[in-house]
């Protein structure tokens, strides 16, 4: 008997192996070899890297996200211009100071346009830049810690897009306005904006060694809509290209009033001489109003400092220093290949793409061959200085990025693709369709003296059919494109969080190696740091109760803390013990009115908590940290207001 | 002779390497620790391989109740090894001296050799029992307690050489760069004997 139920069991094994083996025979036969060898090109097999970093715009989320090229898999939201309560980001008390600004507190932003620091022209991975385009700011990240250390508030500014692009050695970080207000601000009427609005072009220095940013002067120019910029490089290093729109200067029904004109101009700035100019004394110290913000690693905690002036610049003070060159249909994008020749803009109601070309603009400058003036600015022969133009390529073009090996791709809004041409020749050599409606484009190092042109990704502003279905709402999806050969190849569809207007990437090595593991707790300056068991206590100061906490695999220390009284102010200073790579621990407590902590190893945060109901109140961590994670728990006693409880604190024995 | 005696000096200086160079190594690989923690034993205390390793290992012990790994001035072990190392290295560099100025027959070298290896093998020895004490000895109120199939606790002591798996552990253990010198060293010593004997037998 006992045999006939083995054998009745065996054969049901044989069959349901014989039916799976038939199932997968079935999945595998749907992709054919073409499809495969794709699926190859970004196979990141398990446990292996990807080749590429990619940092990309969160848009509307305000932050930053990190891929990997070529799988298209998320490593890590990077928390900027909004509150994350992932981490605590803009919730813990040491980063709340990160937000300030001269509007107070502001817990979002719309961010835009990263993009990494270079030396000589390369990227060198040590900061990325990104722009905050509804309250003008600029901040830097380290490409070290992945953090946000510092973040500076553009005064006289208003949408601040055409940033945050970096000169060829980060001199400057720059920042121009794309809504011109007037400046001072001032209560006047709309309809007076013609000839009294000003838009401002901020030139932020960059020290070499902290990458401590500073404005260093703001150029106040005719109030247009300064749109897009790129610096000069190579042999127009020293220059900054500004693309405008609504140069009728419309202050309503922009859409067609702003469309009135056949072309508008790209600002071209030579910043160095201005530089001069200001080294020199030149310029105005103007009263100003803004917020700047840094965060110190070693005490884990940010300061921000309102600065009360800014130097500001007449264009017209600096002879030869800004030209207008006129740009056909409202142009977007503004790129500057990788020799610094040639200078693009994308018309964006134009079919076509035009190319300055440097030479002959210095050139016509040289010779004073003027079409006119505007507000005093020269106004160059569009004429004298188009190298060529990219003829019917497609409609609505936006952006440009190159491979460094003599192409160029520009996106295309309006017929959703990214078209490939020759510089020089401008004849088209290939176009993709993306899905759908593109914005901007990267190839890593797109935006340097060096691109590393193998991939290049195009991110689209919408959605529609590509994934699952998600309600109303979905993420937006970017396309990853082999660039390696004559024609480009779709490689990849991969989802992006917020609207990821831009991005900078680039290859993974340099970033890799310097990525850091932990923070040291030896180095901890954070004034409220448990540096071990011992240095922790409960201190009552008033109504305020610093809790000195300290976090290891699996306890906290205090974990029984009594004496606390409705009304009190409570702070949870948690320490991180731990020197291990990738052992963080969170601390949440019941009713917590902002976010849980997320500690790196050697780090310290700290988290305000109000009791509002007398009880006996746990707190935990909320990383699963170890095989005793869920034992990682304590108690707090709340006594009544006008209750004597003492101060009392311990950890492994009773606390009385 | 001379040659021989010349092999005897440089191989009993050779030992000298170990105030410079760990005498063995231990790694401690995981699941969760694909770069492995690890503890370099020099003469002189252990260190750990990367700055927090030993702080690590000892978090991590913590858990199955093992004492942490012990200070320099813990173990007696770690002021009288050097004392030994450099009298042995100092002698063995006499000998070959006097073997050179002829002062001393090959034979030394051997006694030199053999005297070295007494000490090696109390060494090794000595070294063994602490490992079982470290791997057995463990706190009575552990967090986890694993017994062996038969009832008794497990030991998680490291093996003296070779491979062991403890728990989700791979355990490693082999010499380092200045074991590595020592026994050369000591190889060298007996080729000094062996071509003191060779040399001396030409002779007669």
């Amino acid at each position: 008997m006992k045999n006939i139920i083995i054998s009745t069991f065996a054969i049901v094994i044989a069959l349901t192996t014989f039916t799976s083996c038939n199932n997968s025979g079935k999945s595998g036969g749907k992709s054919g070899a073409l499809g495969s060898n794709i699926a190859e090109k970004v196979y990141v097999a398990p446990g292996e890297y990807d080749s590429h970093y990619a940092f990309l715009s969160g848009g509307y989320s305000g932050n930053v996200t990190v891929y990997g090229l070529p799988s298209g898999r998320m490593f890590k939201e990077i928390p900027v211009f909004s509150q994350f309560p992932t981490s605590g980001y803009g919730y813990s008390e040491e980063t709340k100071p990160m937000l300030n600004t001269s509007h107070g507190f502001i817990p979002w932003g719309d961010a835009h346009h990263p993009d990494i620091s270079q030396s000589k022209g390369e990227l060198d991975g040590r900061w990325l830049f990104i722009n905050e385009n509804n309250t003008p700011r600029i901040a830097r990240l380290s490409l070290t810690t992945f953090e946000t250390e510092e973040i500076i508030e553009v005064p006289n500014s208003a949408g601040n897009h055409s940033s945050s692009f970096v000169t060829e050695n980060t001199e400057y970080v720059v920042a121009g306005t794309r809504f011109s207000v007037p400046i001072p601000q001032r209560d006047m009427p709309i309809k007076d904006y013609k000839g009294n609005f000003k838009g401002s072009l901020s030139f932020i220095s960059v020290a070499p060694e902290t990458g401590n940013m500073d404005i260093k002067f703001q150029i106040l120019m005719p109030g247009f809509n300064y749109d897009l910029s790129h610096p000069g490089r190579g042999k127009s290093h020293g220059w900054f290209f500004f693309t405008t729109y609504n140069t009728e200067e419309a202050n309503t029904l922009l859409e067609v009033n702003a469309s009135q004109n056949d072309k508008d101009f790209i600002a071209a700035i030579n910043w160095k001489k201005i530089e001069e100019y200001v080294n020199n004394g030149g310029g105005t110290m103007t009263p100003a109003n803004y917020a700047h913000n840094v965060y110190n690693e070693d005490t884990h905690t940010a300061t921000s400092t309102m600065k009360k002036e800014v130097r500001v610049v007449n264009p017209i003070d600096v002879p030869g220093a800004v030209y207008f060159i006129p740009t056909p249909k409202s142009p977007h994008g503004c790129a500057v290949d990788p020799s610094g020749e040639y200078i693009v803009g994308n018309g964006k109601l134009s079919a076509n793409v035009t190319v300055h070309s440097f030479t002959k603009m210095l050139d016509a400058i040289k010779n004073e061959k003027f079409a006119g003036e505007a507000y005093g600015i020269p106004i160059l022969n569009f004429e004298d200085v188009l190298a060529g133009v990219v003829n019917q390529a497609g409609l609505g073009p936006l952006h440009t990025e190159f491979d460094g090996k003599g192409n160029a791709y520009t996106t295309f809004f309006i017929s959703s693709e990214v078209v490939k041409w020759k510089l020089g020749t401008w004849e088209v050599i290939d176009r993709k369709p993306t899905y759908y409606s593109v914005g901007h484009l990267t190839i890593p190092g797109g935006n340097s003296g060096k691109p590393q042109g193998k991939y290049m990704f195009a991110m689209n502003k919408i959605t529609k059919d590509r994934y699952l279905p998600t309600g109303p709402e979905m993420e937006h999806s970017a396309q990853l494109y082999d660039i390696s050969g004559d024609k480009m190849e779709l490689l990849l569809d991969f989802p992006t969080h917020g609207e990821p207007h831009y991005a900078a990437a680039m290859e993974a090595s340099i970033i890799k190696e310097q990525s850091q593991k932990i923070y040291k707790l030896a180095d901890n300056k954070h004034p409220y740091a448990a540096k071990s068991d011992a240095d922790t206590k409960v201190v009552r100061d008033g109504k305020e109760v610093h809790i000195y906490m300290t976090t290891i695999r699996s306890h906290f220390s205090p974990d029984n803390i009594e004496g606390v009284k409705v009304g009190d102010k409570v702070y949870f200073h948690v320490t991180n013990l731990e020197q291990d790579f990738d052992v963080p621990h969170g601390f949440a407590v019941i009713g917590q009115n902002n976010s849980e902590l997320l500690v790196m190893p050697g780090q310290t945060k700290t988290s305000v908590w109000e009791p509002k109901q007398v009880g006996v109140w746990p707190f935990y961590c909320t990383d699963f940290c170890s095989a005793l994670h869920q034992e990682m728990q304590g108690y707090i006693r709340v006594s009544a207001a006008d209750s004597d409880t003492p101060i009392k604190w311990s950890l492994g024995e009773d606390i009385e | 002779m001379k040659k021989a005696s010349i092999i005897m000096i440089i191989g009993s200086l050779l030992l000298l390497g170990l105030f410079k160079f760990p005498l063995w190594n231990i790694m401690l690989g995981a699941p969760q620790y694909p770069d492995p923690l690890g503890m370099n034993i020099y003469i002189e205390g252990i260190k750990g391989v990367e700055e927090f390793d030993l702080q690590n290992i000892d978090g991590l012990n913590h858990y199955i109740g093992m004492k942490t790994i012990p200070k320099a001035e813990e173990m007696w072990e770690f002021s009288v090894f050097p004392k030994v190392i450099l009298g042995m290295a100092i002698l063995g560099a006499v000998i070959g001296l006097l073997g050179y100025f002829e002062k001393l027959g090959y034979k030394y070298f051997i006694g030199w050799f053999l005297l070295m290896s007494v000490l090696g093998i109390l060494g090794m020895y000595d070294f063994n029992n602490w490992l079982i004490d470290y791997g057995s000895n463990l706190d009575p109120h552990a967090i986890i307690k694993v017994t062996n199939p038969d009832g008794t606790p497990m030991s998680y002591k490291p093996p003296l050489l070779g491979f062991q798996k403890l728990l989700n552990f791979d355990v490693t253990s082999l010499p380092h760069t200045g074991g590595y010198l020592m026994f050369i060293g000591m190889a060298l010593t007996l080729v000094a004997f062996w071509l003191g004997r060779k040399a001396s037998l030409k002779k007669v």
